[in-house]
């Protein structure tokens, strides 16, 4: 049951992001009492630059789980790879979440910038977490440019929409059945990720969902155990929907038929 | 044998004013040339207990219930009883109802009620919420006004640099040095904040206005004569370091969504400051080396320092019993 990217291995299928929550002691409830294993930290650079984040990030490195950095809030491939360099010092870790946002409104990536900075970080030896859309090209080229993760959108980043096109989740989930798949922003309910686990994913990354609840280490406990139940429900096998009731029991024999 | 206070911010300034209330003599000494210079210059000033519940906790809700009662008592006049009034744009909507859900102590506002409320908001939202037992008051003046009934108290304020003669002379060391503070207590973290400062002849608001956005919420204090205090960023460090081009144009984004009026508002300032915090966002009465501190407050200095100011002399005049016994 457990997942392994870039070499690491994790039981827990949530990754949670560390941002927006009403306390630092909420988010420490709301890893512990979820199980994650992963938490995404943003870099904003000013802050890691003269390293002044410090006893915020000194919080993050306390709760003893993989720091996964990210390049929220960059536009263009040379600060994303500035950013995740400054990451890389700060929390010496190769992991980097790679966010490119190309739509200042919807925060949609920028995919013809994040698989240039994508191939730029792997050859500098760093282990990419992209950020993408859910389009299959644009999957393929940032394998090729070195990825060995994938995270697709569900729904535009804070929007708590869910799953929109679920069809392309599925095809992509098809299209590549090797490699490791975060679905990454949209969330809104636990619902939400049962149900693109039950398609197969492999992971959740989510964090307003949680750290905007009314009681966050409550919220980030239930999506824990949504992902586990989609992730059962998936290995489990689920039965296919039909268009005609199906009765359980024969029907030969009920008094029915007498 | 008097108390000594370091730092006259808002904590400080409180403090001497409770203890010299209660007859106690009071040393306020800040390293700064004058008071009110470090994270209380850019504080917003809302007396805002029921808005901010809807991400405090309950101690800071109880805690800050009674402040607008303390400064109207300690400086009569300055407190504005005008509530506030908090607000979404059209597609963040969704907003308003979880802010709703998390709070108290309000009134939902249709748009002819926002309108009798603020009329330079005329036309402009169709739903706020309205939380009436709020107010507001200027920090600058409200600390300038405090400092001054001290001097009259027969307070000693020393500035410009920290206090070393002997410090035994004092019965009690009180640290209230805020941000300064951060690497000394245990604990003690900074959450930057941004702000920028406002005039336009435009629009009048006369109570404070927040703004709720997903990404960049504002709050808006009127501090007369057609100047507003916009605030504020919040940001896990410790750098004190000028306004960036981000948040400062992440504020008035969202300010000018408020009001295409504030396109041509001008801007006076813009300052950002380092709130101190700790771990829950919670203040609390810490031991120190040399006695106590009042740490942590956060972005809820002029909010709750009465009352940790009075829990703080409380402990004194206890402490001071219990030696005299």
């Amino acid at each position: 049951m457990a997942l392994t990217l870039y070499g690491t291995t994790v039981r827990s299928r949530l990754l949670l992001g560390t941002a927006r929550y009403p306390s630092p002691l909420d988010l420490s409830a709301a890893v512990r009492q979820s199980g994650t294993e992963i938490v995404t930290v943003s870099l904003r650079r000013e802050t890691a630059g003269s390293r002044t984040g410090g006893t915020f990030f000194e919080l993050i490195r306390e709760l003893g789980v993989h720091v996964l950095p990210n390049t929220a809030g960059c536009h263009t491939v040379s600060e994303a790879v500035l950013t995740a360099k400054m990451a890389r010092d700060l929390f010496r870790t190769n992991w980097i979440k790679l966010e490119l946002i190309g739509h200042q409104d919807t925060l949609q990536p920028d995919v013809f910038q994040l698989v240039e900075a994508a191939r730029l970080l792997s050859d500098d030896g760093f282990e990419v977490f992209p950020y993408t859309t859910d389009d299959l090209v644009v999957g393929e080229r940032l394998l090729r440019a070195g990825c060995q993760v994938l995270m697709p959108w569900c729904a535009p980043i804070g929007s708590a929409m869910g799953p929109q096109n679920i069809l392309a989740l599925r095809s992509m989930r098809a299209e590549f059945p090797e490699v490791p798949l975060i679905v990454d922003a949209g969330m809104g309910r636990p619902s939400h990720a049962t149900t693109v686990m039950e398609l197969g994913y492999d992971a959740v990354l989510l964090n307003t969902a949680v750290s905007g609840a009314g009681d966050t280490a409550t919220m980030a406990r239930a999506f824990a155990l949504a992902i586990e139940a989609g992730k059962l429900g998936h290995d489990a096998g689920l039965l296919e929907p039909r268009d005609m009731a199906v009765p359980s029991t024969p029907l030969i024999g009920k008094g029915v038929f007498a | 044998m008097s108390i000594l206070i370091k730092g006259a911010g808002v904590a400080g300034l409180v403090l001497a004013y409770e203890l010299r209330r209660r007859g106690l003599n009071v040393v306020l000494n800040d390293a700064a040339p004058q008071a009110g210079l470090g994270a209380s210059h850019y504080a917003g000033g809302m007396l805002a207990p029921w808005c901010e519940r809807e991400a405090a906790n309950e101690t800071i809700f109880d805690l800050g219930l009674s402040a607008a009662d303390w400064w109207d008592q300690a400086l009569p006049g300055m407190v504005q009883r005008r509530g506030t009034i908090v607000l979404a744009l059209n597609r963040d909507r969704a907003e308003l109802e979880r802010f709703a859900r998390r709070t108290h102590g309000y009134q939902w506002l249709d748009e002819k009620c926002i309108a009798a409320l603020e009329p330079a908001l005329e036309g402009r939202f169709t739903r706020a919420l309205y939380f009436a037992g709020e107010a507001h008051l200027d920090p600058r003046k409200a600390l300038l006004a405090l400092e001054e009934k001290l001097v009259h108290a027969g307070v000693t304020l020393s500035f410009g640099q920290p206090m070393t003669s002997p410090l035994r002379r004092f019965s009690k060391i009180v640290d209230c040095t805020g941000p300064s503070a951060i690497g000394n207590i245990k604990g003690l973290r900074g959450v930057r904040g941004e702000m920028l400062m406002l005039e336009t002849q435009e629009i009048q608001l006369t109570r404070t206005i927040r703004v709720l956005h997903p990404r960049h919420p504002i709050y808006l204090v009127p501090r007369g004569e057609g100047r507003v205090m916009l605030g504020a960023t919040m940001i896990e460090s410790n750098d004190a370091g000028q306004a960036s081009v981000r948040s400062t144009m992440e504020l008035l984004n969202t300010a000018y969504a408020l009001h295409p009026a504030f396109g041509e508002a001008r801007i006076l300032e813009t300052g950002a400051g380092v709130r101190p915090a700790f771990i829950d966002n919670t203040p609390r009465i810490v031991k120190t080396r040399d006695g106590i501190a009042i740490a942590g407050l956060y972005r809820h200095g002029f909010l709750l320092a009465p009352a940790l100011a009075r829990q703080a002399a409380d402990m004194m005049q206890r402490d001071r019993r219990k030696g005299a016994a």
